[in-house]
């Protein structure tokens, strides 16, 4: 329901009981039947007439945080508004398909929104997010880790409420490890992880599907290298200069190719929730995935699906490194608070999510959900550190991690980079760039189908 | 080959009707009819014509839901960039193959199993019937969901189940690789529509005369014989219209590449191609123009089989 629609539901209508036939009376109460349906529905979509007062977040999925924060800053502004959450869909593409489509078409009931960073360009560029208040802005970069500023920024301007920052890091078995002989302690190249596991007849788990989280694993490797794939952005989709045909690219080519040999035999299929799987059961002995793998775990040592030590064999560091004495690029994602531009309350909105990005709920959705917090000081509670004895790295993986290309047309440069980069078993780091490159800047010019 | 068909205008005719001319009770039925079919007609016309016509329009702008300033006349070029892209023919032959592939085993599988439901015992009949059809009644995303759950080389059962078959083994990765992946998506569409082919086929099979099928026993005719000569040549309509929907409806195919492969290693649907331009990437106009063509290939299939099979649909009327 795209508009919130108001006033009166019909009722149900009168039965005509005294009608002689039977068929005519099964009739009239089929009718009814169906004017009741209609009218729950209808009741359903006018439901709150509240208007100003509630403020609709439309959340992605997680293990109930955001619902559970939605209902404290409720509490908290003591009836100044009341904040319901709406669930998107899984797929963050998904999310922004929804979105978009709704915002396109001015929907009013979108106040607060969750999103995925690689979109707000496009939101942004498209007039979908109401702009930033000067002393909003302020107040919700002070002590925020720098790629989240970023990634929340377009055009120099602050455009959406930066909330959790995800990044990835290296996740190893330390058994494996140790027996490859690898220092651990020190920065480890993507090198040096393939000859590990050929030598230990292991396998290392990475997104080698074809989806977003392949996009996410090039960019990573393209930036750790030095390089980019939109070295220079511009208004006119023509004008976009890519960065595909780099040395660097190169490089991060001959890496996806190397990963795919030792990746096991899912590999071109395989996303994070398979790449976990792997990892636990012992199958891949490294792994580049978000923290959530470290509550999964634990939850699974609870319910009783995975051994205790399989966790405890767990050992993490920051991300491989593509060049040797470069340090790497991790991948940067997490969400964004963005204020729907047709929200009848933009003012509360902002106000809401200030509350829902404050530093008590950032620790409060670090430690239950295992999302880590854009603000650096949770990175100190000692609690977060009692459950997430990774959030040193992850912080320090913050600080160097590289957003994905910052474009408004992020959603076709990401699905042409899937088309050419998959299957990574197929990648020639000399033409790929190029046919990647091509494939982009035909989609742009609108000559070419995706 | 002779077959044994009544012709069907000869079924009902009575002996002594007037010949030519429309009679009275004919023009008044005719007028019933369009009264009783006008609501569903203008229905049609509001949520069928109504979007055609749009998109047609649409498809002549080059057109971005995000940058409707930028909104511009293109006339026919979104066509020609369709038309001159690879994607699109090899798109056009992955939906042509499951097509094909499909509807051919539905045929044969559905009779099958509309002469089981035929045939069967009257005490076990309803069980039957109830039992072909459970796939139809299962949504198309979770029975995608479900084959893949089954294929998949962690959570599946699949891949250790069936590892004695040559081809396949304990690692085999069924969506890694295009004609896996086109079989596995295959045999979800068979599983799942298999029982709406039947369902038609067993109207059809009733409607066949059981005077016929006594005459051609009685003059020594084998069951084979019966089958080929009596039974199929008189439900050719309900074949049609049987191969007709499930054509049209295969040549569609959306659901199960979208949860199974997601369009990788060259499984893309013409309709997931016009999924991806409209919806992802959110360009009206070029995904309009590819709807339009999906339509137009449509109607090239349907107006193909009502030639190819010869049938008048209004005769079954016995008009």
């Amino acid at each position: 329901m795209s508009k919130r629609v108001r006033g009166k539901a019909p009722g149900p209508a009168p039965s005509r009981s005294g009608s002689p036939t039977r068929a005519r009376s099964r009739r009239s109460l089929g009718s009814a039947a169906a004017l009741l349906v209609a009218a729950s529905t209808l009741a359903a979509c006018g439901g709150d007439s509240g208007g100003a007062s509630t403020l609709t977040w439309y959340i992605n999925p997680d293990s109930g945080g955001q619902v559970e924060i939605a209902s404290r800053c409720t509490d908290a502004a003591g009836g100044a508004y009341t904040i319901e959450t709406a669930q998107l869909p899984r797929e963050s593409a998904q999310q922004r398909e929804q979105l978009i489509r709704r915002l396109a078409a001015e929907d009013s009931s979108i106040d607060i929104i969750s999103l995925d960073p690689p979109y707000i360009p496009e939101f942004a560029e498209a007039g979908f997010l109401a702009p930033v208040p000067e002393d909003v802005a302020e107040r919700v970069t002070e002590d925020v880790v720098q790629s989240a500023i970023d990634g929340a920024t377009w055009n120099d301007q602050l455009v959406a409420v930066p909330f959790w920052a995800n990044t990835q890091l290296l996740w190893y078995k330390k058994s494996v490890a140790e027996a490859a002989g690898l220092d651990m302690e020190q920065p480890v190249t993507w090198e040096q992880l393939v000859q590990a596991a050929e030598d230990q007849d292991t396998q290392i788990a990475a997104q080698g599907i074809r989806a977003e989280a392949l996009t996410v694993w090039l960019n990573a490797l393209i930036e750790s290298a030095g390089g980019s794939i939109i070295e220079e952005t511009a208004d006119d989709p023509q004008d976009i200069q890519l960065g595909l045909e780099s040395d660097a690219a190169e490089q991060a080519g001959e890496v996806m190719r190397a990963v795919s040999a030792v990746g096991g035999p899912a590999f071109t299929t395989a996303g994070e929730d398979a790449n976990v799987t792997d990892f636990e059961e012992g199958d891949a002995g490294f792994m580049v995935n978000w923290p959530f793998v470290w509550g999964r775990a634990l939850s699974a040592v609870e319910a009783g699906t995975l051994e205790a030590s399989v966790p405890e064999d767990y050992g993490w560091a920051l991300y491989p490194r593509v060049v040797e004495d470069e340090p790497s690029a991790p991948p940067y994602g997490g969400i964004n608070l963005g204020i729907g531009a047709f929200s009848e309350n933009v003012d509360g909105a902002f106000e809401a999510a200030e509350c829902i990005v404050s530093e008590e709920n950032q620790a409060y959705y670090f430690t239950t959900n295992g999302n880590p917090a854009s603000k650096a000081s949770v990175y100190d509670d000692p609690e977060v550190i009692e459950v997430f004895p990774q959030a040193p790295v992850i912080r320090e993986s913050l600080e160097l991690a590289a957003p994905r290309p910052l474009t408004v047309y992020y959603s076709e440069v990401s699905g042409a980079l899937q088309r050419v980069y998959h299957p990574a078993t197929a990648i020639d780091p000399a033409s790929t760039g190029q046919a990647a490159s091509e494939l982009i800047s035909a989609v742009l010019r609108g000559e070419q189908l995706l | 080959m002779s077959t044994t068909t009544l012709p069907p205008t000869k079924k009902t005719e009575p002996v002594s009707a007037p010949k030519g001319g429309i009679s009275d009770r004919a023009r008044s039925e005719r007028k019933l009819g369009w009264m009783l079919a006008g609501p569903a007609f203008v229905v049609m016309l509001a949520v069928t014509a109504y979007p055609i016509l749009q998109a047609i329009y649409e498809s002549l702008f080059s057109y971005r839901l995000t940058d409707p300033d930028n909104r511009a006349f293109t006339g026919l070029t979104n066509y020609a960039v369709i038309l001159s892209d690879g994607l699109w023919w090899q798109s056009i032959l992955v939906t042509l193959f499951i097509t094909v592939v499909t509807v051919a085993v539905e045929l044969v599988l559905g009779f099958g199993l509309a002469m089981v439901m035929a045939k069967a015992l009257s005490s076990i009949r309803p069980v039957v019937r109830a039992a072909i059809l459970i796939p139809y009644a299962v949504i198309t995303v979770v029975s995608a969901f479900a084959w893949q759950f089954a294929f998949d080389i962690n959570t599946g059962f699949v891949n250790s189940w069936f590892a004695w078959l040559p081809g396949v083994a304990t690692d085999t990765d069924w969506f890694g690789e295009k004609w896996l992946s086109l079989l596995v998506i295959c045999l979800a569409e068979i599983w799942k529509t298999t029982p709406f082919i039947s369902l038609l086929l067993l109207a059809g099979l009733a409607q066949v005369p059981e005077v016929l099928q006594e005459a051609a026993q009685v003059d020594g005719a084998t069951w084979w014989q019966r089958l080929w000569k009596v039974t199929i040549p008189n439900m050719k309509a309900a074949i049609m219209v049987a191969l007709l929907f499930r054509s049209l409806d295969a040549f569609r195919v959306f659901d199960s590449i979208f949860i199974m492969t997601g369009g990788a290693n060259g499984t893309e649907s013409v309709s997931f191609l016009a999924y991806r331009q409209t919806i992802a990437r959110l360009e009206i106009g070029l995904g309009s123009a590819v709807s339009v063509l999906l339509f137009i290939v449509v109607v090239l299939i349907a107006a193909a089989f009502i030639k190819g099979f010869k049938v008048d649909l209004s005769q079954a009327r016995g008009e």
